[in-house]
């Protein structure tokens, strides 16, 4: 089962934005990463999911060129991250978890200045960078434009991380914890953005987060890491079917509301229905939720270490 | 290269432009040279011994001198521990070019509030000292002492930088720069210290950045309370031009490696830590 769960999604070699083949990263005689393997196709949103300290800021921070594996195969936009020139650099956009860089700047004037390095990698296709006006209304900073950065409030500034990260539009972005920090409103809008990037640019990404509801909705497959391996690699419903759960059905009949597990709901519904027709109201019947598949895995493999 | 070039100096001239209007910084940079002032104030009208050069005359060139060296080997230095720790410098690692566009607007930025802060002393200070100098042959001496004084302390300002990794632990760098300060014949004439002493400051550059500023604000005849009667230029350019060497084969060594280990992480666990250290 473990070996079916590696081998992941299959994405064709040409159409690859990231491979990563067998990587291991290990400090001192401890092995944070213990031979990862993933794929990811140009326009995919991925979501990197695990525990704490299963390795996944290990593994975005390799593919970003800001650490040096152990050992394995990387490639990202067809280069090797370790080695990759300013060009490569230009097509990456990285947010990472926390900032605090650039105090005194003021909000249009950062963006403007950090975008101005990607001037000169401007094409006909995808003129760099992207204007700061525009940046502003799409991140929802246009009122702040004029603030100094260290003014800013938690979701304010993360929402100009974002901003600096697609200012030189990039054609890979990774999104350490993006939305920590976002009340709904702007948990909502940050996602509307996501799907925008993706949409409209082609915007291949790759973001780790602790919020299943939020990696249900934004990403088209799940990873999750574990012990510093890939224990499940397919999309949230995939993934749901692969662990054997029980379903959850619950209803109201004379006002009581009644609650029961089945493993194959649906000789239960029709029963339920054949017995009390009419009468039974609010049905309701939800398969494993993302959070019961992640947990089972995430224990499993857990069990399977010790 | 040019577009990096352009770059830098639009961030140089942005920071240098955010330190003017911000009093906390401007304080940081001003306060030694109203302390300065404030000095040559009240030695102005002593005499160097067996001259009747005053003392505030000598000073005056020296303190510059020493205000160069301050702007490129410790500003410098601090900039680069600070910017570290705060995620500056990763951000400059996540930008195409970014380290060549941060590095360039250091120079810029810090290069000109040093100009900044030499003003300040010397505008008021013009003033207030008698006996300074300003021709022609000064201004050439300027020409070529002050980009030299640039090439020559900013690359090991930023090596020395490179090495520290916690804002709290500068304090280990800035005690041996006033010690050479002390030695370096800025306040008093290096005539006065023993040979051995002499030695050590020879070797390091604020000496010769405070001979050179003498040289280019003072009449000729003082070359005569000089070590060896002379304003050395010869010797200044030398040993200048090998720290300038030296900087600039190992700064590029050290920043590289320090920029290699910059990652999110590493970021993080330094802020942990200068939480912790606050708390404490």
């Amino acid at each position: 089962m473990a070996g079916a769960l590696e081998a992941g999604t299959q994405v064709p070699p040409g159409e690859r934005v990231i491979d990563v083949r067998d990587l291991r990263m290990r400090y001192g005689a401890k092995d944070v990463l213990a031979g990862v393997s993933f794929a990811a196709r140009r326009g995919e949103v991925l979501a990197l999911l695990g525990p704490n300290g299963a390795g996944k800021t290990t593994t975005i921070e390799i593919l970003e060129g800001f650490r040096v594996r152990s050992s394995g195969e990387v490639s990202v936009l067809g280069a090797d991250p370790a080695g990759a020139g300013e060009p490569w650099r230009a097509r990456v956009g990285v947010v990472l978890q926390s900032w605090r860089d650039h105090g005194k700047w003021r909000v249009a004037e950062l963006l403007g200045h950090l975008g101005s390095y990607y001037r000169r990698y401007s094409t006909e296709a995808k003129p760099r960078p992207w204007p700061v006006g525009d940046l502003l209304d799409v991140v929802g900073l246009a009122a702040a434009a004029g603030t100094r950065v260290s003014r800013l409030s938690g979701g304010q500034r993360r929402r100009l991380d974002v901003a600096i990260g697609i200012v030189g539009r990039p054609d890979l972005l990774f999104l350490d914890e993006p939305t920590v920090g976002f009340d709904p409103e702007a948990r909502r809008e940050f996602h509307d953005l996501v799907h925008r990037l993706t949409d409209v640019d082609d915007t291949t990404i790759l973001l780790t987060t602790h919020d299943l509801d939020e990696a249900e909705k934004l990403a088209d497959r799940i990873l999750i890491l574990s012990g510093g391996r890939i224990i499940a690699d397919g999309s949230a419903d995939e993934l749901s079917r692969r662990v054997a759960g029980e379903s959850e059905i619950r209803w109201t009949r004379d006002g009581q509301r009644f609650v029961h597990s089945a493993a194959n709901p649906t000789p239960f519904v029709r029963e339920l229905l054949q017995q009390h027709g009419d009468d039974v109201t609010e049905l309701e019947v939800r398969r494993n939720s993302l959070e019961d598949t992640y947990m089972r895995l995430v224990h499993d493999s857990e069990g399977a270490q010790k | 290269m040019i577009e990096t070039l352009r770059v830098g100096i639009a961030r140089g001239l942005i920071e240098f432009r955010h330190t003017l209007t911000n009093a906390q910084d401007l304080w940081g940079y001003f306060f030694p040279s109203l302390g300065l002032l404030i000095a040559l104030f009240f030695i102005e009208d002593k005499k160097l011994p067996g001259t009747n050069l005053t003392l505030g005359a000598s000073t005056l060139p020296s303190s510059i001198g020493m205000l160069v060296a301050f702007g490129g080997l410790i500003t410098i230095a601090q900039y680069l521990i600070v910017d570290r720790e705060d995620g500056t410098l990763l951000r400059a690692k996540a930008t195409p070019h970014g380290m060549g566009g941060y590095l360039i607007g250091k120079v810029v930025g810090v290069g000109g509030m040093t100009l900044a802060s030499i003003l300040v002393v010397l505008v008021p200070g013009a003033f207030l000292v008698d006996g300074l100098l300003f021709d022609s042959g000064g201004l050439l001496t300027l020409l070529w002492l002050l980009p030299l004084a640039l090439v020559a302390t900013v690359p090991i300002g930023a090596a020395i930088g490179s090495f520290f990794d916690n804002p709290r632990s500068f304090g280990l760098v800035m005690l041996p720069i006033f010690g050479l300060v002390a030695i370096s014949g800025i306040f008093y004439p290096i005539t006065g210290m023993p040979g051995w002493l002499q030695g050590v400051a020879q070797v390091f550059p604020i000496y010769w950045l405070g001979l050179g500023m003498r040289s280019v604000f003072l009449p000729d005849a003082f070359a005569g309370v000089e070590l060896t009667d002379s304003w050395r230029h010869f010797e200044t350019f030398g040993v200048l031009a090998v720290w300038a060497v030296a900087g600039l084969a190992l700064a590029p060594v050290l920043l590289r490696r320090m920029a290699r280990r910059e990652s999110g992480s590493v970021v993080a666990a330094r802020r942990e830590r200068a939480m912790n250290s606050m708390v404490r």
